[in-house]
């Protein structure tokens, strides 16, 4: 095994966590500020993939479907804030659970009557096209290293927000007491508005981000949002600091797993059997790693 | 008079009796195995209402003892017909009391494995991690090429029950039917007994129940297990409607249905599961027949019982629940 394979498959895994960082990110937020679960997280990526792609194709330009991505996903949050999950921060979590379920029922068939079920493609921009050659010879995606860049620029502009400005500090003072910052004349519902928003472009800018390397189609949500919701319960929910550890985490996990398990058990077992029990095994990793963290940690990594 | 609720669930119980008789009767053999639809799922889903509506334990990943129960019952049934043993020499089965039992064995250990770790943690954490497990188990079954996979695993033929013919439609709803109604039965005696005073007090003051002498975690876990047990006994029958285990069965679709169904029907209610299913299963065909994108009208229909109509159809049917 060369070392530029492994460089390879080390910044694939990077690059899934990056991903997951955009979409636990938001949930996470919308968890720990409002706490509300929403299961319809994965229908706002797909959102925000199928702004990107109509836009990208109708006007020729990927940075103009990117920001119709925000624009789209954001918008689609605001409404689905102001219309169904307000009235869910009274309820159970059962409740939550159910009616973001029926969320994902309504986005999916919809956007299938809407689009078909044949998926759309969206191209690399010509300016992130190409590849880049890695250490040790071989070349990587330019593209797949941008996304990580977008990561890495989110989770700081991120911190950046909470940390350091009146909308992040009264985000943190929701968190802590929402009665207080309510009766201390913050106007409580707009920022549980902005929040529900901020936190659905974000998967918006995931879906489109994604949509150019996979194809762009109904249901391509799902698989990421339990994904997503792995790293936000490892990480421990309400965590920014969790979900980004927690998303490096699984996508490293994830793609190392598929990557070495086989070769690793190949040392012991018969190749054809190797082959089978490492792939079974390393679809299942993360989520032997989530019942072992939580396990010993009910509350993930870093929880408030 | 007997009170409402006894009447609404009298109606109930014999209304899915009287659709398949009657079917039979005008030879329309396609609604008998509608019925027996309703009937598996409503099973699948008294199970799940002794963990999630007495309990209050919102398991996300009972299709994980649903889809269990299936593809034991597809793998036994695979074993027996191509004559091979499963392993240290036993054969397979295609006797139904005989896989029932192994699928719930099964199903029980499996839930006390998996209840004994998730219990550990509550809330918005329980519900996640019993997602993780389901799909661990989801994607070690379709990454598992020895039983089809991502095919899922047929059975040639439907299974045995000893005296019934239960390849015909009817014979077999009449299984499914019995199990059912011994399934609520057992649901109404746990409800009444002292383990299910304990079970709701759990719900609803843990701390309580502690200061009582009782150890929540135990009667938890028990609720889990039994309800994992019931749960996968329905994946067996569903198996062997489909003669076919495919791997939805396990998905997060499916444990997200028998929530639904719990829901729909009114959580806790010993006719919940039912009205639900029947209920489901109507929209599933009406609207099914309408359109190909029901689940959209169905996403509006939930959503609108979720935000408005608290307590499901039978809260709607037979007023609220009442207690003692």
């Amino acid at each position: 095994m060369s070392t530029a394979l492994l460089l390879e498959q080390l910044l694939n895994g990077l690059q899934l966590g990056v991903m997951l960082f955009l979409m636990a990110a938001g949930l996470t937020l919308v968890f720990g500020v409002m706490g509300v679960i929403n299961l319809a997280h994965g229908s706002l990526y797909m959102i925000g993939a199928f702004a990107c792609a109509i836009v990208a194709s109708a006007t020729g330009s990927f940075w103009l479907g990117l920001i119709a991505s925000l624009v789209a996903a954001a918008a689609a949050g605001a409404i689905i804030e102001v219309v169904v999950i307000r009235r869910l921060y009274e309820r159970d979590h059962l409740d939550q659970v159910l009616a973001t379920f029926a969320l994902i029922l309504i986005f999916s068939e919809g956007s299938r009557w809407i689009f078909g079920s044949f998926p759309l493609y969206l191209d690399i921009p010509p300016v992130l096209q190409g590849a880049v050659p890695l250490p040790g010879g071989g070349l990587y995606q330019l593209y797949r290293l941008a996304i990580i860049g977008v990561g890495i620029a989110v989770a700081s502009g991120l911190y950046m927000l909470i940390s350091h400005t009146r909308l992040g500090m009264r985000i943190r003072a929701g968190e802590s007491d929402r009665e207080m910052i309510a009766a201390l004349g913050v106007d409580i519902q707009a920022l549980y508005t902005i929040v529900f928003a901020l936190g659905a472009a974000l998967a918006g800018l995931a879906g489109a981000l994604i949509g150019a390397l996979q194809s762009v189609q109904v249901g391509m949500g799902e698989p990421v949002l339990i994904l997503a919701f792995v790293v936000v319960v490892i990480g421990g929910i309400g965590s920014i600091k969790g979900a980004l550890v927690g998303a490096i985490l699984v996508g490293l996990l994830d793609t190392m797993g598929r990557f070495l398990l086989p070769k690793t058990l190949a040392l012991i077992l018969p190749a054809s059997q190797a082959g089978m029990i490492g792939g079974a095994l390393a679809s299942m990793l993360i989520y032997i790693a989530m019942a072992l963290i939580l396990a010993f940690r009910p509350r993930g990594l870093f929880a408030a | 008079m007997m009170p409402r609720e006894t009447l609404v669930n009298t109606v109930l119980a014999l209304l899915l009796l009287a659709i398949p008789l009657v079917a039979v009767a005008i030879d329309e053999p396609f609604y008998v195995t509608l019925s027996t639809r309703i009937a598996i799922l409503a099973l699948a889903a008294v199970g799940l209402n002794i963990a999630l509506g007495l309990g209050g334990l919102v398991s996300f990943g009972h299709a994980a003892f649903f889809g269990i129960g299936g593809y034991t019952a597809a793998i036994l049934a695979t074993h027996a017909f191509n004559a091979e043993p499963l392993f240290f020499g036993l054969e397979g089965t295609t006797s139904m009391p005989w896989i029932w039992l192994v699928a719930m064995v099964i199903c029980g250990l499996m839930a006390l494995f998996i209840g004994l770790i998730s219990l550990r943690t509550s809330g918005v954490y329980f519900i996640m991690i019993t997602l993780a497990f389901a799909q661990m188990i989801y994607y070690f079954a379709i990454s598992w090429p020895a039983y089809g996979g991502e095919d899922g695993l047929s059975l040639s033929v439907r299974n045995t029950f000893p005296l019934l013919s239960t390849a015909k439609p009817l014979p077999f709803f009449v299984v499914c039917y019995t199990m059912l109604l011994a399934a609520m039965v057992l649901f109404s005696l746990i409800r009444g007994s002292r383990f299910g005073a304990a079970l709701q007090t759990a719900r609803q003051n843990e701390t309580r129940l502690a200061a009582v002498g009782i150890v929540p975690l135990n009667i938890k876990l028990a609720a889990f297990v039994i309800s994992a047990i019931v749960t996968g006994l329905a994946g067996a029958l569903f198996a062997d409607l489909n003669r076919f285990a495919s791997p939805s069965m396990l998905s997060w679709h499916m444990s997200g249905e028998l929530i639904v169904l719990v829901i729909l029907g009114g959580k806790g209610r010993l006719f919940g599961p039912l009205a639900g299913a029947m209920l489901y299963v109507m929209f599933e065909y009406t609207l099914g027949g309408i359109t190909e994108r029901w689940q959209f009208f169905l996403g509006l229909i939930l959503l609108g019982v979720v935000l408005f109509i608290r307590g499901g159809l039978l809260g709607l049917l037979a007023g609220k629940a009442r207690y003692g």
